[in-house]
């Protein structure tokens, strides 16, 4: 292990891709079955509303082997799972409030037994009308939490200064997470009735907790275990914990090992997506373009419990406004039950619901005014000392300067003089451009939950072992906390190993989500990794009988006084292990300066925001409706990004997963709440033909902000709203070939029909 | 039993002939590199390669193991991301690490197992063909860019790879582990014949729509797996009529230099339909029999007036494709009559071609509606004419009266226009998760309008077309 150098890569690979390449990456299906085995399959609600009438398990408790059927009957504790408002049984009883449901858990000694006895299972229900729409669920006041309002300045007064006042209505539909590997888990009891949960979430904690509270016991009995996930992006923060429950009820129930992974179609069908929004606003503005006031209210589809639902809506209104200026503000948001699966979190957590509507009323306005959507938005433009809704000031401000820097790059007028010209000749086929810059607030708005911690133990041969509240699913997270243990301990990144996320080595952690995981873990790596630094170091200046302040650590080697002395860093660790210096530290961070006031709806929730500018260019084929996007460009804000190739892959990828959800990918459900695009057939996401051509992400390069790790800004869900742009380029377009057309709601995604169906409407 | 080499195991198993490959490998032979991520050959992430010796020499396809049942295995020669591994990273995997083009890294087996797979095409490697390579992998999270970005540094590192038998090139610079050259030797070892049928059994072929319909009740049903019937596998062309065997698939048709003569676009339509894998396995026949309102081969053949050559008990009977259809689902065939050719004229000079297809995503995607027109003129005259639609109906239908009303007319706008108001009452298009009635019936137009707007630039124009029948 000698001779290394420190490392702290810009540019470092994720430590993941080795393994990821090889296939020998291990995910929950992966790991080897222990004997005896059960596997589960789950009997769900073929309806959306009403009551179970009568079950008989008799033939499937008979069929060969079946070993056990599992309902709400056998559950030792509570039979509930809902995390923010306890509206959520594991098991129906009797009231079922969606298709998809769960009802019970069949345990047999091979999967396919399992799903076969599932057909044996005969339920008589009594149907009732189901209710899918937001706004007809609000009429009957079926709401999962009281409406709540966020108010900047007096917007009843400041019609009256307004020139010109639009209304309209925007919807946007949910959106499938459609992580490669469905959701699963695999419990197995250890002895004194301890159960050990393997599982694919994003909040391990969440697990436990649930799992302790439906088995009956202490939280210190379940050790919940998170190697890696195959995706979460939001559908596995609070719906991977149904799964690893059941697993471990039926462990509990049976005493042996019990796997249960989602077949894709019954992932779709019983785990909820983004919520689909309807909304109405209402836009002023004076003669220089400057909007005076908005008003808007957000219906959210919340589906049949409340989930991370009235989270979610909050994030609508703090991003209610994007990254405009508007001094008059009333936003209004409803979290309305309908009978769809429980709708949860989706990257952007529903900021890109509430930016949409803001983005459809420029437009709207634009078109009512005879300019182009970008004047508007280059007017309102947020800067430093502005104020945003919720009450916090506007600082560090990037939104202009994102938005100039997208401007010079790519002259603008010169992109519209070409799309002008290729329009002018060209009859079938017709581009269209369209800008979208955003803003977005890093911490999780609920305050209590900004906090993370690490614990860090060197071994006595120089080696580490690093275990955090991060979970690892794609993002790069485990990669950036080598990163700064190496950078903080001066070592050779190849030293150190991020041990799995497991609830017995960090507990009471929050869910890797809102975008701070890495900042939130990684600065109690960095805080665990100093007191170490400092501990060693004392340690060196003892063994050197040098003065501490005189001793540093560079690239594995003790300094005095900047004089390379003969003391390596495995040489040190000895030093301190011989010395029964503790090689060990445990640290825990929590966001400062952060606080909001939910009874005023004002305060300070956001660490700091993240800015850029994005422009879309795309090209509609009038004859069919179908179209390609010829190039984004982008200017983000990445504050110092620590690692580029990790940074670049969250910004393409978020990208793609907006563009994704405004354009192809359609969630339908008919009016009797029945999913029909229920398989990777009907739902269609992203393929490589599908993205587009050209994507070129310029970074900003900005300070970056103190409460970002190394001043290298959060990038998980920022660029994911950028596919917001998609939509208002394809209506350009649209625009370009047929005049006349205004959509009545603007209501996304835009699939090839809608085009088609603008272009002749 | 089956018996097939396995990466480098030659396996012989008892298991049922239906269980599928992507069981068989991760939960007997425990190799589970190979990723579950939708078991209907929409992801990509269970893809392997799977090698049959042709003419002395190993060609090696892409298909998605969640569909492909054990029988067809017989005889090949199975690779999964574990027989590819080497200790050092090949090239593929080494390009995709250094581009980041892994994330989560579920979907990352699949890509490298096609990328490693393009590696030993017969060919010189392009950019464009690496993507097509790769069409029916699906990543969430990277965006595709990264991953477009590592094939860009895999094709430009193949550039002096021998586009004849490359294998041993390709195991001399470490794409390949070095049991591969060996394999020749050994699959000829092995019985490529497959196990006879049971009675009453259902055919089996690719089993791209059979394992997507029917999963559980394929592992055990009685099946007569007919995918490796290797003559009924040719294309050629005799007396006049251009032959396809039943169990052609969608890659044979789009490799096929008569066809390729016959259609000099055939290569554009056919990457339309499905992705590489898929087509790798989808056989001509299946398409036909699955009886898909919008199977996109069945499009195709019916606006060439095809034939189909139909064999039950050593008797043979032909029928036109179009009264093939009774009905949704509905065949003219007895259950275990069996598809063995199909036959089209070979089209004249005077004739021309087209193929359209619209369906939410263009590549992977099943369709909305989709057309083929088959027209041959004198003149401005229209001489024969065969126009097709799917998606519209019950059946994959064959536009009778269109077609006939445009026999002996000249092509101008007005009688398209004409054409179509005949169209719209041929079709009866139902809205579901694929379009709204109202859409597809507006599709349809449009379709029809770009058969004549792409065969005949200079006549017609869609703002004429639109305008005329507005």
């Amino acid at each position: 292990m000698k001779k290394r150098k420190a490392t702290h890569i810009p540019t470092m690979k994720n430590i993941d891709s080795h393994s990821h390449v090889r296939g020998e990456s291990i995910y929950v299906d992966d790991i080897p079955e222990r004997q005896g085995t059960l596997h589960a399959a789950v009997l769900m609600a073929s309806i959306a509303h009403g009551k179970i009438v009568s079950i008989n398990y008799t033939k499937a408790q008979k069929k060969e082997g079946v070993v056990r059927i599992i309902t709400s009957k056998d559950i030792p504790g509570e039979n509930q799972i809902g995390g923010i408002i306890p509206d959520e049984p594991l098991f129906a009883i009797n009231d079922i409030h969606f298709q998809g449901q769960p009802i019970a858990l069949v345990l047999a000694t091979t999967e396919s037994i399992a799903r076969e006895a599932l057909h044996d299972i005969n339920i008589s229900y009594k149907e009732r009308p189901a209710i899918v729409d937001p706004i007809e669920a609000f009429k009957k006041g079926h709401l999962h939490i009281p409406s709540r309002t966020f108010k900047l300045g007096n917007t009843t007064n400041a019609w009256k200064k307004c020139t010109h006042i639009i209304e309209g209505k925007a919807d946007t539909d949910g959106q499938e997470h459609l992580y490669l590997e469905t959701q699963g888990a695999y419990a197995y009891p250890v002895e004194n009735g301890h159960i050990t949960i393997t599982s694919s979430t994003q909040g391990p904690t969440a697990l436990q907790r649930t799992a302790a509270k439906v088995l009956d016991i202490p939280m210190h009995k379940i050790e919940v275990d998170v190697r890696r996930l195959g995706g979460g992006f939001g559908g596995k923060e609070d719906q991977a914990t149904a799964w690893g429950v059941m697993a471990a009820l039926g462990a509990t129930v049976c005493k042996c090992p019990v796997k249960l992974i989602l077949h894709r179609m019954d992932d779709m069908k019983m785990t909820g997506k983004r919520n689909p929004y309807r909304s109405t606003y209402k836009i002023g503005l004076d003669k220089q373009l400057n909007i005076l006031a908005y008003e808007a209210d957000f219906y959210q589809n919340a589906g049949a419990a409340a989930d991370l639902s009235p989270a979610i809506l909050e994030r609508t209104l703090f991003h209610c406004n994007n990254a405009y200026y508007i001094p008059h503000v009333t936003a209004r948001a409803h979290s309305c039950i309908t009978n769809i699966p429980p709708n949860t979190a989706f990257r952007g957590f529903g900021g890109p619901q509430g930016m949409f509507v803001i983005e459809a009323a420029i437009a709207k306005a634009a078109r009512q005014l005879g300019v182009k959507s970008r004047d508007i938005q280059k007017q309102n433009l947020l800067e430093n000392g502005h104020v945003f809704p919720y009450g916090q000031k506007v600082e560090e401000c990037q939104a202009k300067p994102t938005w100039s820097a997208l401007e010079k790059k790519q002259s603008l007028k010169k992109i519209q003089n070409n799309i002008d010209q290729y329009n002018a000749t060209e009859k079938h086929y017709k581009k269209g451009l369209a800008l979208m810059p955003i803003c977005f607030g890093i911490s999780f708005t609920n305050t209590p939950m900004n906090h993370a911690r690490a614990l860090v133990h060197i071994y006595q041969d120089g080696s580490i072992g690093i275990s955090t509240a991060a979970v690892e699913m794609g993002q790069g997270v485990n990669t950036k906390m080598v990163q700064v243990a190496a950078k903080t301990l001066s070592v050779d990144a190849a030293r150190i190993k991020i041990e799995s996320t497991n609830t017995t080595r960090v507990a009471n952690t929050s869910p890797s989500a809102a975008s701070s995981t890495a900042d939130l873990n990684g600065k109690a790596v960095e805080m665990a990794c100093q007191a170490l630094r400092t501990r060693l170091l004392n340690v060196a200046a003892k063994s050197l009988a040098a003065k501490p302040a005189t001793v540093t650590l560079q690239e594995e080697v003790v300094y005095t006084n900047n004089k390379k002395t003969k003391i390596h860093w495995e040489d040190l660790v000895q030093l301190a292990f011989l010395a029964r210096v503790s090689l060990t530290e445990n640290a825990h961070y929590a966001t400062p300066k952060i606080h909001f006031d939910k009874s005023k709806e004002k305060g300070h929730p956001f660490a700091y925001h993240v800015y850029g500018t994005a422009a879309f260019v795309v090209t509609v084929d009038c004859i069919r409706g179908t179209y390609e996007f010829d190039a984004v460009d982008v200017v983000h804000d990445f504050g110092t990004s620590m690692n580029r190739i990790i940074d670049l892959g969250q910004m393409e990828g978020g990208l793609v997963q907006g563009i994704g959800w405004m354009t192809m990918e359609e969630l339908l459900y008919n009016k009797d709440g029945r999913l029909l695009s229920n398989a990777l057939s009907t739902y269609k996401i992203p393929d490589i033909y599908s993205v587009p051509k050209e994507i070129n992400v310029t970074f900003l390069n900005t300070d970056g902000n103190d409460m970002a790790i190394f001043r290298s800004k959060a990038v998980g869900e920022p660029p994911l709203l950028y596919g917001i742009g998609a939509y208002f380029a394809l209506l350009d377009a649209i625009q370009q070939f047929n005049p006349a057309f205004e959509p009545e709601i603007y209501h996304a995604p835009l699939t090839p029909e809608k085009v088609l169906m603008g272009l002749y409407g | 039993m089956v018996q097939f080499i396995l990466n480098t195991q030659t396996v012989q198993s008892e298991e049922p002939l239906g269980m599928t490959v992507l069981d068989f490998v991760r939960y007997h032979k425990h190799l589970r590199g190979t990723k579950i991520g939708c078991r209907e050959g929409d992801c990509g992430a269970c893809t392997i390669m799977v090698g049959s010796l042709v003419k002395g020499t190993m060609q090696y396809r892409s298909m998605t193991s969640c569909l492909m049942p054990l029988a067809n295995a017989q005889g090949k020669h199975i690779v999964t991301i574990e027989g590819f591994n080497m200790e050092q990273l090949n090239p593929a995997q080494q390009a995709l690490v250094n581009e980041g083009g892994t994330q989560c890294g579920f979907c990352t087996v699949g890509f490298i197992v096609s990328m490693t797979g393009y590696c030993m095409e017969n060919a010189q490697a392009t950019y464009d063909e690496a993507i097509a390579a790769i069409d029916g992998n699906i990543c969430r999270c990277t965006g595709y860019k990264s991953i477009e970005r590592a094939c860009q540094q895999l094709v430009k590192s193949l550039q002096k790879k021998p586009t004849q038998k490359p294998i041993e090139w390709l195991v001399k610079k470490k794409y390949l582990p070095a049991y591969f050259t060996t394999i020749p030797k050994r699959i000829k070892t092995i019985t490529a014949s497959q196990a006879k049928p049971k009675t009453n059994s259902i055919a089996v072929a690719g089993g791209t729509d059979l394992y997507v319909q029917r999963p559980e009740d394929m592992v055990t049903a009685p099946a007569n797996h007919v995918f490796n019937q290797n003559k009924l596998k040719t294309i050629y062309a005799k007396n006049g009529y251009v032959y396809i065997g039943a169990q052609a698939t969608a890659t044979d048709m789009l490799e096929s230099s008569i066809m390729q003569t016959c259609f000099p676009k055939m290569d554009e339509y056919m990457k339309l339909v499905s992705s590489t894998p898929i087509r790798n396995m989808g056989t001509v026949a299946g398409n036909f029999v699955n009886a898909s309102p919008i199977g996109d081969l069945t499009i195709f053949f019916l606006a060439l007036n095809s034939e189909i050559i139909l064999t039950l008990k050593n008797k043979e009977r032909t029928i036109l494709l179009k009264d093939f259809y009774k009905g949704y689902k509905k065949l003219s065939k007895k259950p275990t009559e069996l598809i063995h050719w199909i036959r089209f004229k070979k089209p004249s000079k005077n004739h021309v071609f087209n193929f359209e297809k619209v369906c939410k995503r263009t590549h992977l995607d099943i369709a909305s509606v989709n057309s083929a027109a088959h027209i041959s003129t004198k003149g401005k005259t229209i001489k024969e004419a065969h126009i097709s639609i799917g998606g519209v109906g019950p059946i994959p239908t064959y536009l009778n009266k269109t077609s006939s009303f445009l026999i002996d007319k000249k092509l101008t706008p007005a009688l398209i226009s004409e054409a179509h108001k005949i169209l719209n009452s041929e079709i009866s298009p139902i809205s579901d998760a694929r379009g709204s009635a109202d859409y597809k019936r507006l599709l349809a137009r449009q379709l029809f309008f770009a058969h004549f707007i792409t065969l005949f630039p200079s006549t017609f124009s869609l703002q004429q077309l639109v305008v005329e029948s507005a």
